[in-house]
């Protein structure tokens, strides 16, 4: 629902890094983004289109990997991923505690980009 | 010829604009000993309504202040009004959420001098808020009983950013086919740390409870 901003951040920060990199064109983008945000992919991606006419970065594509959504155990720090669909109902694997807290699955992350 | 494609890292965080103006907020607020709240829900959940409420039991102990976001009317902040607190309004025009830029404009639009305690109304959406840091020292969501007790399983992003749950409209629970236990599991799960108050802003029950939470906060906040 609210791609708009989050494309717009995401263009300024590649831009700032294209113009210090001295940079031609950039070419793709690779973007790190947590299970449990709802951003729609192909949403992003025509945002970014419409938003990066005229730019360095016009015609980058954008390349999403989903961070799944990772709990620890307060317990015994036993780390597990978790199906996002069964989040309500979180036990730790292995001692069965359910006092857990999210290390991932949050993130909203640049991690690099492709440029000429 | 091609030119090679060179990997550049950029290892930055999508919101670290949004992120270092609300840091930003929250420090300058915190000199001033102004204590920012952000309230979050669905349309019609009770957000106005529980403001209202607190202000009336909170307005003797504070100097409180309310920025009302809509994305286009007046009619919060009006009625907010009435109730003898500083009220500004943001319409977001369309905005789905508020960010810390936004909030800093309303600040700005208010005397924050001497207010102990400014609440956030924000836009009525249980999804997008979640992902913005405001800039507040904590968030309250509010879930109310006919929505029902599924909902941290269809926005758990929202369920774990809160600090607090309120419950509203537990004069609703007779006829409604609502789980408190059963929801109470699922948001205690995602969030174990979440304090969570049942009320009905119509009857007035168990307001007190939330209110007691939030003086005692705001009090450790100014003092």
């Amino acid at each position: 629902m609210h791609e708009l901003p989050v494309t717009e951040s995401i263009l300024n920060v590649v831009l700032k890094h294209a113009r210090a990199n001295g940079v031609k064109k950039v070419v793709a983008i690779h973007l790190e983004i947590g299970e449990l945000s709802d951003l729609e992919n192909e949403w992003i991606q025509r945002y970014f289109d419409y938003l990066s006419k005229n730019t360095l970065a016009e015609g980058a594509k954008l390349k999403i990997k989903r961070t799944p959504v990772v709990m620890e155990c307060r317990s015994c720090e036993t780390r597990f991923k978790v199906n996002i669909k069964d989040m309500f109902e979180i036990k730790c694997p292995k001692c069965g505690s359910s006092d857990c807290t999210m290390v991932s699955g949050k993130e909203y992350y640049i991690k690099s980009m492709e440029a000429v | 010829m091609m030119d090679d494609i060179k990997l550049i890292e950029v290892k930055e965080e999508i919101f670290s604009d949004n992120k270092q103006l609300a840091d930003g907020l929250r420090q300058r607020l915190a000199r001033n000993k102004t204590y920012l709240l952000n309230v979050m829900a669905s349309p019609g959940a009770g957000k106005t309504s529980l403001i209202l409420r607190t202000i009336d039991l909170l307005k003797d102990d504070f100097s409180i202040g309310v920025i009302e976001a809509d994305i286009d009317s007046m009619v919060d902040s009006k009625k907010v009004a009435t109730h003898g607190v500083k009220a500004v309004q943001i319409r977001t025009g369309g905005f789905c959420h508020l960010d810390a830029a936004m909030v800093t404009k309303g600040l700005d639009a208010m005397d924050l001098g001497g207010l102990d305690l400014i609440i956030i109304e924000n836009v009525g959406n249980l999804v997008c808020p979640a992902e913005f840091d405001t800039g507040a020292v904590k968030n309250t969501m509010i879930l109310s009983v006919p929505e029902g007790d599924d909902k941290p399983l269809k926005y758990p992003l929202m369920f774990t950013v809160s600090q607090a749950l309120i419950v509203n409209k537990v004069d609703y629970l007779k006829t409604e086919d609502f789980d408190m236990e059963a929801l109470k599991n699922r948001a205690l799960g995602l969030n174990p740390g979440l304090d969570i108050f049942e009320v009905s802003c119509k009857t007035g029950q168990g307001i007190d409870k939330w209110v007691d939470w939030l003086r005692k906060e705001v009090k450790a906040f100014v003092t």
